[in-house]
């Protein structure tokens, strides 16, 4: 038993090592300029990686993605603004890299679709509505179902109070 | 009758959007180059570094543009087509080395063969991102003033070189005889 106690740590190391080596080995040196990092790290973020599709630009390791994230740092170096980077990314690459389309008509369906979609959605409940409000009809009381509600009533709060 | 056909509806208007949806390749982006001039380049040939190539050199011809690089296993698979269609003298084939190293490309064509004119060495990917290449390989079709006509990101098939690239390199040539 007392063997076994030093062994679980020494199993979760052995385990954990793989990764860390993992990890450090996938770092490269970027600039000294943390301003610039900064900025671009904010940039990316809205940038999808074309290799691994569902990550964006700033997580990704894939070579494709460092190498445009080399070519956003050099042209933010060369001073080009954030929508010129953007342009110039969207020339190659298509509105795909953009995690958030800009409105052209080719994506008013995208963008206005699911309001299209909820004020359907709503017209058809308002009509469900205004159909079971018609289907049930309001008929006022007989003087004998007036009297028997009350009688009922009567009797509730009678036993309410008793 | 009725609340049982609207679930059967929805039900049937969703597996029409899934079967479309999920038929779609998602690696298959759009490319906004389609009619665009080809980005213009000069690099160092593959085979004769002191030797340079550009995209401006093969004004006036209809070619093919392949991009592809020794560590990518697709373009082991796309290449005896390559070969074949080379071989087939229909249109000049031009590689565009993608990240590579230069021995290694030049082991690889070597073993199994070059169906290139000759080859562009792009070892830093920078041409790669002007012609918005994410995963090799890629082929774009370029006309004789210079514009990209098509491409297949991916690897070609027996398929998509019949019915996209030979008939439009009949009709460009046409084209440009008429001119």
């Amino acid at each position: 038993m007392k063997r076994v106690r030093w062994l679980l740590p020494l199993l979760l190391v052995g385990l954990v090592a793989p990764f860390a080596v993992a990890q450090v080995k996938r770092q490269r040196p970027v600039t000294d300029d943390p301003a610039l990092e900064q900025r671009l790290h904010k940039l990316s973020q809205n940038l999808r990686c074309l290799v691994c599709q569902n990550e964006t630009l700033a997580d990704s390791q894939a070579d494709l993605a460092e190498d445009l994230r080399d070519e956003i740092r050099e042209q933010m170096k060369a001073g080009k603004s954030d929508q010129e980077i953007i342009s110039f990314l969207t020339a190659r690459y298509g509105q795909f890299i953009l995690y958030k389309p800009q409105v052209t008509p080719t994506t008013y369906l995208l963008w206005f679709g699911p309001f299209v979609l909820l004020l359907a959605g709503l017209a058809v409940l308002f009509h469900y509505i205004k159909q079971r409000r018609d289907l049930i009809p309001e008929k006022p009381l007989t003087a004998d179902e007036r009297r028997r509600a009350e009688e009922m009533l009567r009797a509730d709060s009678r036993k309410e109070t008793a | 009758m009725l609340r049982y056909l609207i679930p059967l509806g929805i039900f049937l208007v969703m597996v029409v959007f899934l079967a479309i949806g999920l038929g779609r390749d998602p690696r298959e982006v759009p490319s906004p180059l389609i009619n665009k001039a080809a980005p213009t380049f000069r690099l160092p040939q593959l085979q004769e570094p002191s030797k340079t190539f550009s995209a401006e050199d093969m004004r006036g011809k209809v070619w093919v543009l392949n991009v592809w690089a020794s560590w990518c296993v697709s373009c082991r698979d796309e290449h005896p087509l390559l070969m074949e269609y080379a071989k087939s003298g229909a249109v000049p084939i031009y590689g565009l080395n993608w990240k590579d190293k230069r021995d290694d490309a030049l082991a690889w064509l070597a073993e199994f063969g070059n169906p290139y004119v000759l080859n562009a060495a792009d070892l830093d990917g920078r041409v790669a991102i002007d012609y918005g290449v994410y995963g090799a390989p890629e082929t774009y079709l370029i006309d004789q003033s210079g514009v990209i006509r098509f491409k297949q990101i991916g690897p070609l098939t027996p398929d998509v070189w019949q019915q996209k690239f030979l008939p439009l390199v009949q009709q460009l040539n046409r084209e440009g005889a008429g001119r």
